[in-house]
């Protein structure tokens, strides 16, 4: 598979979808073993490892968060968050089929809700894509919400 | 408005032995007399010294609900200002960093002060002749706070002259924040990024309580570190463990480790979880790291202070250090419901990069608002101060292995699933409320 445009940004849209209608576990099959899924605490934060982030989480962590979601003692998931993403059409960045690398940018609003607390978060998600057995695969999804450093509430679901 | 002896019969009709009554997590008059007296009583945490390198480098925060800021003067020592305008009360720093050079200016009037505080210049000043400005509070300039400490690197500061001196008041405890200074080769800590910041719609002594609260992690926390260890275990769960799951798994240690883990309390309502181990004391040793701390200290030395693995150290009233994490948490009140933390992490100076990537790891993983484990705990805080409000039982049981000789013996070790330091807490909260009425009165 050598991805047009228009590929990545269905992939992109279809991720969020999975998202919002809580497959969690399709969702996890999007992501490359080493992906990663990133949300710094900084505006423009550059450092991934050596300052703290909102999330900075591998496979392992993310399985964790899923299967956590739908466990019989997870508190504060009773009852459930649900979740919707407005997407802005992505941008395509880079189409880079000789190093298979792919990158797109989009513009979001992000609304989750639990109770009758309903949270509404704005920002940037970048995708790194890269094909893996005929599949688009993510390697890194950065989530920059445009408030980043403000006191939050609980963010429980995947942004 | 209550006069004294109405507000000493209030407070102290709000604590008995082994409870305490729900106005003091629901009240807002208790609120308010906190911020009154008990913040204005106590040395309470503003920020540390590597937040403010350079003269004139400024770090904006709060005191109880008060805006307060400390600078490096010009002579290098570190002050402490109320922040507003002392002509009319305008905040004069509004971001939370920065560097205001030689003086401060306001941006209402241009009003100016020194890094001291004192006034520098006024626009106009001919408008104040013969109007007796020499006399009043504004000529005095920016407030400064009464007294201040720098120990260490970690500044705090009181704002009444009552009550106990630095030393008087933290006494034995300063070996909690020695211990996690002392994890620097040379000594020395520095702040690393922003502080992540979690807003809680519940009273600020919930979240201090929390911090010794032994009995809960491995109920509140099943879903977090219970489902780490079976994904841990359905990956194998051979082979050495991922930082990540070394950090979470120990939250699901057994009651008897907790047991066993022992508790200390200090006079003035501070107090220590894992005296004689910790959920953090066996974590993978990091390459480089001892060896640089026999070199800096002596092996011996070395030894001792890294086998020291305090699990939460609590500084009354509002704050929590972490030794072995090198983490500091913050807890800002705002309202009786309503409690700001922020959680802070330091670089050990000298040190590899893997412990401050450790550290800045255990933040995120644990005291984040995205936080897995920081979820249950803001939903139990939450579902108190909702259940709270229910008339059938006004009083918070804290008698878990209370024993009534701990009432005069402030400075002692338990069983680590006790709660004495929530008591050893409110008999501090009890103090410092009526402290400076009592001294007043007399």
């Amino acid at each position: 598979m050598t991805p047009a445009a228009q590929d990545l940004i269905d992939f992109v849209v279809a991720e969020a979808r999975l998202i919002d209608e809580r497959r969690f576990p399709e969702w996890l099959e999007l992501f490359s073993e080493d992906g990663i899924y990133w949300m710094p605490l900084e505006p423009d934060q550059e450092e991934e490892h050596l300052t703290t982030s909102l999330m900075y989480e591998d496979m392992l962590l993310l399985r964790t968060r899923v299967q956590r979601l739908e466990g019989q003692r997870t508190f504060s998931q009773k009852p459930k968050s649900r979740c919707q993403h407005l997407l802005q059409v992505p941008s395509v960045d880079e189409i880079n089929h000789d190093e298979n690398l792919y990158r797109t940018y989009t513009p979001f609003h992000y609304v989750e809700t639990r109770f009758d607390e309903q949270t509404l978060l704005a920002g940037w998600a970048r995708h790194r894509l890269c094909v893996i057995e005929g599949n688009l695969k993510i390697k890194c999804k950065r989530v920059d919400l445009v408030n980043c450093d403000a006191p939050h509430r609980n963010i429980q679901l995947f942004v | 408005m209550m006069n004294d002896g109405m507000v000493i019969e209030t407070i102290r009709g709000l604590i008995r032995d082994g409870e305490v009554h729900r106005d003091l997590y629901c009240s807002q008059e208790v609120f308010s007399l906190e911020m009154e007296h008990l913040f204005r009583n106590a040395w309470v945490y503003i920020g540390h010294e590597s937040q403010v390198p350079n003269k004139g480098d400024y770090f904006a925060t709060e005191l109880g609900t008060q805006p307060v800021l400390m600078v490096r003067h010009s002579d290098n020592s570190i002050r402490a200002l109320f922040n507003r305008c002392p002509h009319k009360g305008t905040q004069v720093v509004i971001d939370r960093k920065g560097n205001t050079g030689k003086f401060f200016r306001c941006p209402y009037h241009a009003w100016s002060f020194k890094t001291d505080g004192s006034l520098l210049a006024v626009p106009l000043k001919k408008g104040y002749e013969n109007t007796g400005m020499p006399e009043s509070c504004a000529s005095k300039g920016m407030t400064p706070l009464a007294h201040v400490e720098n120990y260490r690197g970690f500044i705090f500061a009181k704002i009444n002259d009552a009550g106990p001196d630095f030393d008087g008041f933290f006494g034995e405890s300063l070996s909690s924040l020695d211990n996690m200074i002392d994890r620097s080769p040379e000594g020395r800590l520095e702040v690393v990024g922003s502080p992540l910041r979690y807003l809680h719609h519940c009273n600020w002594k919930m979240l201090v309580e929390n911090q010794t609260d032994t009995c809960h992690p491995m109920v509140a926390h099943e879903s977090s570190a219970g489902t780490v260890k079976q994904i841990w275990e359905q990956e194998g769960g051979d082979g050495p463990k991922p930082m990540a799951v070394e950090c979470i798994l120990p939250f699901m240690s057994s009651y008897e480790f907790f047991e066993n883990m022992g508790i200390r309390t200090w006079d003035n309502g501070h107090g220590h979880t894992g005296v004689h181990h910790s959920i953090h004391s066996d974590y993978s040793a990091i390459e480089g790291y001892f060896e640089r701390m026999v070199t800096a200290y002596g092996e011996d030395r070395a030894k001792q202070i890294l086998d020291e693995n305090r699990h939460n150290t609590v500084y009354f009233p509002n704050m929590m250090i972490k030794g072995p994490i090198q983490s500091l948490r913050l807890f800002k009140p705002i309202a009786a419901n309503k409690t700001l933390v922020e959680s802070w992490i330091f670089r050990l100076v000298g040190a590899p990069d893997k412990l401050l990537e450790r550290t800045a790891m255990y933040n995120r993983l644990i005291n984040a608002p995205t936080s897995i484990v920081g979820h249950d705990d803001l939903e139990m805080y939450e579902r108190a101060q909702s259940g709270l409000m229910s008339d059938g039982n006004q009083w918070v049981n804290m008698q878990r292995l209370y024993d009534p000789a701990e009432d005069d013996s402030p400075n002692a070790t338990y069983n680590g699933t006790t709660e004495a330091q929530m008591r050893n807490q409110f008999r501090a909260w009890e103090k410092f409320m009526t402290l400076g009425i009592e001294e007043a009165a007399s």
